[in-house]
């Protein structure tokens, strides 16, 4: 396998055979400041461009290409921060506020303070307003802030624990995690390994003693929950 | 409750259901599913367990699926499953009036089940019976001409013909149609059939592709793409290949594959049996639209016959149904689809000439494009290159409906003007001019009415801002309120946005939403500007050509009237 020379933003650059786009502005850029946002990549599972916040501009392509599943080839001349890129991902950014609570997904805060998102100005719609699943003692499932990343699906399948428990159901704007049958965890073959709770980006899953700390509960009364669960348990 | 949809499916049944599926593994997810609902109209739990351990495919997945196709059912319904079109040729033909109907005599919402389990209602997506507008199915018998005032042979399900009105003045395409019963193989090779598949196949592979080359003959799917050229693509790879005949029509307004399918089942296989020759294909698939009964049956017949014929020389051509998604006419969602999973479009590259099916090397062709290549074969490529215009070779089925006398599929070759067309189909409606022609279906572009004289190829009508596509031509007389079609437009896109990607998931919702208030006349001050960034954005960062074009018709319809959120389109 041979290196590739590519051009992003006017810096050439050379890179292994493989790289994709995305890694390659990373290699130009480590710093805290990365040229390309990402939202549902994560480096140790599949990328699969659903969130398509790392589009960027290739130079003869027809739409925007997501940058973390594009490989760079040879003689490619890439443009991170265009003013179509800088529109579609600030349209991005205002869909994902205006349908999901984003409250506890600094990332994507931080994205939207950058791209001037106003997820207001499409005027009252739609929200994903989904009940709190409390079904289990590991976690809990608030999938009002899920933003449908399939970071979870993919680590309880083929990505990490080959567990399947999780699925994608309906499909569209109602699209959403699902168990089969949608019964509660217990019922399906989780083994609560946790990580899906490990790879959430918005506090969607989340540990359910931090959740109930959050909830105001004293020490005494969740170690209470505790033991009252243990002690079903038993028999 | 003693509708027998209600009682819980016998296990041993169910299990006896299953069982001659074993072998198929995931790929045989759709089928078995399909055998589920024949027999019961839904997929129980229980049942969806036999399937996990027979095929061995996750318990999770199979809700995944269940839940993603719209003909598949989680919950029971009823024994009659009231399918009324709520889309655009429908529309104004008075769709919402017999919705209505069916609701206020069922005593039931859409999407409701009667308490007795007789009838269930649903608004469903275009089903390709635009010509007999408006139009329902009953479980997956086609009703048309809907009469809201009398709703009685729709609700006691009593099958009628529906005849589209056809003309072909090429001949091509639709040859035999209305001369020939449907898979009478004698009259049929009466008739000149069968000799083009055995010319082809005393021919090297490279001279029938050649011939095709010299048609240049381009894919009647939609996107325009040299067929000569796919073939190659997929030829530079070892085998095993894959042919995939692409019968999963569902834009808006498009029927023609449907009527040839019905019509000249043989036609549509002996492309496919060419095909697989040029392309050294052993396995060929032809998924077909899961509202499609009658096709889907004709083919199965087709093959039959043609098997007992000897002809079909080793190559094994499986049927597979959709189950209700448009995005599944998308070629990487259908080859999803086809192996057992949600209709997800996949990212590409890899294209499926490289990495389809199963990882090989697949072609994925219109079920049109196919029909041509037998008269390409027998009069040569040179001939059929001669029909047409110089940019658009060759002859095209266009799907006519809407505002027209005699709406239905007429084969022309390119270059008739869309007013010879719109004359063909008998002009608009007495009294009234056009205002609009919706060119290529929900993902298409208008043409407005003082543009009809434009010729119709795919260059002349990009020129004024219109689109070939699969040819879908949706006439709109002066009384149309444009906004009206846009919301309906958008209402398919939302319900068939695979939801994917997070600009097409989310943005076709807020499309709609912001539709819908035009369409009520509550347009806000910012809408326009917010609907044309959004329509960019979805345009630029959709993962596949739903979402990408999700915002087309719009955009279009922006284009040539400014203000149409606000008037509809009168100025």
């Amino acid at each position: 396998m041979s290196d590739i020379t590519l051009t992003i933003d006017e810096q050439q650059l050379t890179v292994p055979a493989g790289t994709t786009v995305l890694q390659a502005t990373r290699l130009m850029n480590d710093g805290p400041d990365l040229p390309v946002p990402t939202i549902c990549y994560h480096p140790h599972l599949t990328a699969n461009a659903l969130c398509r916040i790392c589009v960027v501009a290739v130079e003869g392509a027809r739409v925007l290409v997501p940058a973390c599943v594009a490989r760079c080839t040879p003689g490619m001349v890439v443009h991170t921060d265009t003013e179509r890129i800088r529109i579609g991902r600030k349209l991005i950014l205002e869909l994902l506020e205006s349908a999901v609570d984003c409250g506890e997904a600094p990332e994507i805060q931080q994205m939207s303070d950058d791209y001037a998102a106003q997820p207001d100005r499409f005027g009252p719609g739609a929200r994903r307003d989904i009940p709190l699943i409390d079904d289990n003692p590991m976690y809990i499932r608030d999938y009002e802030k899920c933003i449908m990343c399939w970071r979870c699906v993919q680590v309880c399948a083929e990505d990490a624990q080959y567990t399947f428990a999780l699925t994608i159901g309906g499909r569209g704007f109602d699209s959403h995690i699902a168990t089969f049958d949608d019964r509660p965890m217990p019922l399906t073959t989780c083994v609560f390994c946790g990580q899906c709770v490990g790879v959430c980006p918005t506090g969607a899953l989340k540990p359910r003693r931090e959740w109930l700390l959050e909830q105001g509960r004293t020490p005494d009364e969740i170690m209470a929950l505790s033991r009252n669960e243990r002690r079903r348990r038993r028999k | 409750m003693t509708n027998p949809s209600f009682a819980t499916p016998d296990l041993t049944e169910i299990t006896a259901i299953v069982a001659p599926f074993a072998d198929g593994g995931r790929g045989a997810l759709l089928p078995v599913l399909h055998a589920i609902h024949d027999r019961w109209r839904w997929c129980s739990p229980q049942a969806a367990d036999v399937v996990s351990r027979v095929l061995g495919v996750p318990l999770a997945d199979i809700h995944g699926v269940l839940d993603f196709y719209s003909m598949f059912y989680r919950e029971a319904v009823g024994e009659r499953i009231i399918r009324v079109c709520g889309d655009v040729p429908c529309a104004l033909a008075g769709s919402d009036g017999v919705m209505q109907a069916c609701s206020q005599q069922l005593g039931i919402a859409q999407g409701e089940t009667t308490p007795d389990g007789a009838y269930t209602l649903e608004r469903v997506s275009c089903l390709g019976l635009c010509h007999a507008a408006p139009a329902a199915l009953v479980n997956l018998t086609p009703h048309g001409h809907v009469d809201a005032t009398n709703l009685s042979a729709l609700l006691a399900n009593t099958p009628e013909a529906l005849p589209a009105h056809i003309y072909s003045e090429a001949r091509i395409k639709l040859a035999n149609v209305g001369l020939i019963e449907p898979n009478d193989l004698a009259a049929y090779q009466q008739a000149g059939g069968l000799q083009p598949l055995q010319q082809a196949r005393s021919m090297p592979p490279e001279a029938v592709v050649a011939e095709i080359k010299t048609a240049h003959l381009i894919g009647r799917g939609g996107a325009a793409f040299s067929t000569a050229l796919k073939w190659e693509l997929a030829l530079r790879n070892p085998a095993p290949r894959y042919l995939i005949v692409n019968a999963d029509e569902s834009e808006p307004g498009a029927f023609k594959d449907r009527v040839l399918l019905e019509n000249d089942p043989l036609l549509v296989l002996e492309g496919t049996l060419i095909a697989c020759h040029a392309l050294g294909v052993e396995r060929a698939f032809i998924y077909v639209r899961g509202e499609y009964a009658l096709a889907h049956a004709r083919l199965a017949q087709g093959i039959a016959v043609l098997r007992e014929g000897g002809h079909l020389a080793g190559v094994e051509i499986e049927l597979r149904r959709g189950a209700g998604a448009y995005i599944c006419g998308e070629e990487t969602a259908l080859l999803e689809s086809i192996e057992g999973k949600r209709g997800f479009p996949r990212v590409r590259p890899p294209f499926p000439t490289d990495v389809g099916l199963w990882g090989r090397p697949t072609v994925i062709n219109n079920v049109e494009t196919l029909a041509a290549v037998p008269s390409i074969l027998r009069d040569g490529g040179a001939h059929y290159a001669a029909l047409g215009t110089s940019d658009s070779a060759g002859t095209k089925l266009f799907a006519v409906s809407g505002h027209v006398q005699r709406p239905g599929v007429y084969e022309v070759a390119f270059g008739v003007t869309l007013k010879q067309l719109i004359e063909l189909a008998g002009g608009t409606t007495q009294g009234h001019t056009i205002r609009a022609v919706l060119t290529g279906g929900a993902a298409g572009r208008f043409v407005r009415g003082d543009q009809i004289d434009v010729a119709l190829d795919f260059k002349a009508l990009a020129a004024v801002g219109g689109t070939v596509g699969a040819g879908t031509l949706i006439v709109l007389d002066d009384t149309v309120d444009l906004r009206m079609v846009l919301e309906r437009i958008a209402h398919f896109f939302a319900d068939e946005s695979c939801g994917k990607c997070f600009p097409c998931q989310l943005g076709t919702q807020r499309q709609l939403e912001l539709l819908h208030r035009s369409g009520h006349g509550a347009t806000q001050p910012n809408d326009r500007t917010i609907l044309i960034e959004l329509g960019q954005a979805m345009t630029d960062t959709s993962l596949c050509g739903l979402g990408q074009t999700a915002a087309m018709a719009l955009l279009s319809a922006l284009d040539h009237w400014p203000n149409v959120l606000h008037d509809g389109g009168q100025s």
